[in-house]
């Protein structure tokens, strides 16, 4: 064994305030490679504000970010991201593959336009998602799911090291659920790091193999099977975490 | 006929439709992003915060040079719209309070400083009212060149970064996670649609240059789902309405612009709204009224069935009011499509009804599913 390789992400006292308030007190996170790592803690946890606190979206009040070791301004290449689907208006007149190729526009560069190459690997990333059926519809028209895949369809043509996913499961049926983490999945098995804010307890361990436990300061963080504890959730949510742990499936 | 040919011919009136063609444009092409990004508002707190701008230019320079006074606009413009997200930063007032103070204050400093100017002895004060409800006859030959400076250095700029715009409106958050300037592009847009606004001034005047940002973008909207063909539409209605109000007011003695070139864009809005293939409220209307009556035909169709169902004679006539037991009213509307659908015929002379053999079946194969009530 030699040295422990560079965290894919390193957070260090991150602490953000609204109005007094802090939403997030000194957090440290580090995020090895090549992992499926999940933020879970009850709403108002702070899990999105940690999420854009790490992607540079919120100022925080102190604390430092490392993507491999280096400054997020150097490595901005390197990410790929997922917001809140909720965030954007999806009445927006565009349609999914223009959206899909919304993902290319940092890597073209200023003045250049999308063209044949971008509409191709905007496709490709359309069918891994299911959804070559849907490219020129107009998003309103799209499912919640199928806004969903977009959005992820937007990241994988990022081609990034590390993603970052706001909530993708939230408000999205079954199927998309099942495709969406077959996707993560298979992007963790070639090497890369996911960092995925998740509200279901009861999938936790089905879905990630590691976790971060969030409420407010970091509670926890590590492998799955050895980090959600009953014990560890507990502090996380305030005792409500064995009914949270079974609402889900039977299979727990 | 004749009036009309010999305004196209007046070289002043061409000038000036000229001017607002391009002046509308610029607002309507614009106008589109200023709709998209919820900033309709803004605009009209933009509109009236120039005013002030208009009155200080003109009294420290003491011309009418069109680009200083534009420039004065612009900045005072500027001034409203940071004050706005300064206001919304550091107070507890939202938005939407914000705009308000900024939209009064800055109209009334204006009007008091407007009144000022009025009473001073310089020449070439004249004029400097029409800022107020607008007077597109006013425009000089040099006031229509900045027009077209001005309009078409936005729409340049426009296309220049046309794709980090449409990112931006759409999901900022992630144009920002990409590494892409968001705040300074999201400022070089406000700008522009500052700059859109305060070229209009002088022909639409501050009071109502905001109906011409967001009317021709919503009636634009109103007819494509593509993001080009709503800003090139957008555009194209505030040029028409730029050249109809200009032509209204121009032929009316007395007739102020602004308040013309305003109640076209709203007319074109509401039809728009209205009429407008796949969003308008009437096609809208008549597709539900449509959803209806099929829902209503096949409702009728099984209640009639079941009248029929132990009925040696299936075919056997009935009074269409008898539906009315179980709730079902078949108006002569509804039973007269149902004729053409070739489900139900008339029979004798009292109105009764009964099913022809290819409603029977019909019905038979829609209650198939179902158990017997």
């Amino acid at each position: 064994m030699g040295d422990p390789p560079v965290p894919a992400i390193r957070v260090e006292d991150i602490t953000v305030a609204y109005r007094e308030n802090p939403v997030l007190w000194d957090v440290d996170l580090e995020v090895p490679p090549g992992v499926l790592m999940a933020i879970v803690g009850p709403n108002g946890a702070g899990k999105t504000t940690l999420l854009k606190s790490i992607l540079g979206l919120v100022r925080p009040a102190a604390g430092r970010v490392f993507i491999k070791g280096e400054p997020l301004s150097r490595q901005r290449r390197l990410i790929g991201y997922v917001p809140q689907r909720s965030s954007v208006d999806w009445d927006f007149p565009t349609t999914a593959l223009d959206v899909v190729m919304m993902g290319r526009y940092s890597e073209l560069g200023w003045f250049r336009r999308p063209g044949r190459r971008e509409r191709e690997l905007a496709m490709q990333a359309l069918e891994r998602v299911g959804m070559t059926d849907f490219a020129n519809r107009q998003i309103s028209q799209l499912s919640g799911g199928q806004q969903q895949r977009v959005f992820l369809a937007r990241a994988l043509v990022q081609d990034s090291e590390i993603y970052f996913l706001d909530e993708p499961f939230a408000g999205v049926d079954v199927t998309t659920e099942k495709a969406i983490v077959a996707i993560l999945k298979e992007l963790r098995d070639r090497g890369r790091t996911l960092l995925v804010v998740h509200h279901d307890l009861s999938t936790l361990a089905e879905y990630f193999d590691w976790v971060l436990l969030l409420n407010v300061r970091a509670i926890a963080a590590g492998p799955v099977a050895t980090t959600a504890t009953p014990e560890l959730l507990a502090m996380t949510y305030g005792g409500r975490s064995a009914y949270l742990m079974n609402q889900g499936g039977a299979e727990h | 006929m004749d009036a009309l040919g010999s305004l196209l011919s007046d070289f002043t009136v061409r000038t000036v439709m000229l001017g607002c063609a391009l002046l509308g444009f610029t607002a309507g092409a614009l106008g589109v992003f200023a709709l998209l990004r919820r900033q309709s508002l803004l605009g009209d707190a933009i509109s009236h915060a120039a005013l002030p701008g208009v009155a200080i230019a003109f009294l420290l320079s003491g011309s009418r040079d069109p680009l200083v006074l534009v420039l004065g606009a612009l900045a005072s413009g500027w001034l409203g719209t940071l004050l706005v997200s300064a206001i919304t930063r550091s107070t507890r007032l939202r938005e939407d309070s914000a705009l308000g103070i900024v939209l009064s204050v800055f109209f009334g400093i204006g009007l008091v400083i407007l009144v000022i100017v009025n009473r001073l002895p310089t020449a070439g004060k004249a004029g400097l009212s029409t800022f107020l409800f607008g007077n597109a006859s006013t425009m000089l030959t040099r006031d229509v060149w900045t027009i077209c400076l001005l309009g078409l250095a936005c729409l340049c700029c426009l296309a220049l970064f046309w794709k980090e715009f449409k990112l931006i409106s759409f999901d900022p958050q992630f144009a920002a996670s990409t590494g892409l300037p968001e705040r300074m592009l999201d400022t070089t847009l406000t700008t522009l649609i500052v700059l859109a606004i305060v070229i209009g001034l002088q022909a639409v005047g501050v009071v109502l240059m905001s109906a011409l940002v967001v009317a021709p973008a919503a009636a634009a909207r109103q007819f494509s789902d593509k993001l080009l063909n709503v800003v090139l539409l957008g555009g194209l209605f505030g040029a028409l309405s730029g050249i109809g109000g200009a032509m209204l007011s121009a032929s009316v003695e007395k007739l102020p612009t602004g308040p013309v070139i305003v109640v076209l864009a709203s007319v074109l809005t509401l039809l728009a709204i209205l009429l407008a293939p796949h969003r308008g409220l009437l096609p809208d209307w008549l597709r539900h009224l449509a959803s209806r009556r099929r829902i209503e035909t096949r409702r009728i169709l099984q209640a009639l069935y079941r009248l029929v169902e132990s009925d040696p004679d299936p075919f056997r006539p009935h009074d269409p009011n008898a539906l009315q037991a179980v709730g079902l009213k078949a108006a002569r509307s509804t039973l007269a499509v149902m004729v053409d659908l070739g489900w139900v015929e008339y029979s004798g002379e009292r109105g009764w009804v009964r099913l022809t053999a290819e409603g029977w079946e019909e019905a038979r194969r829609s209650i198939g599913g179902e158990l017997p009530a």
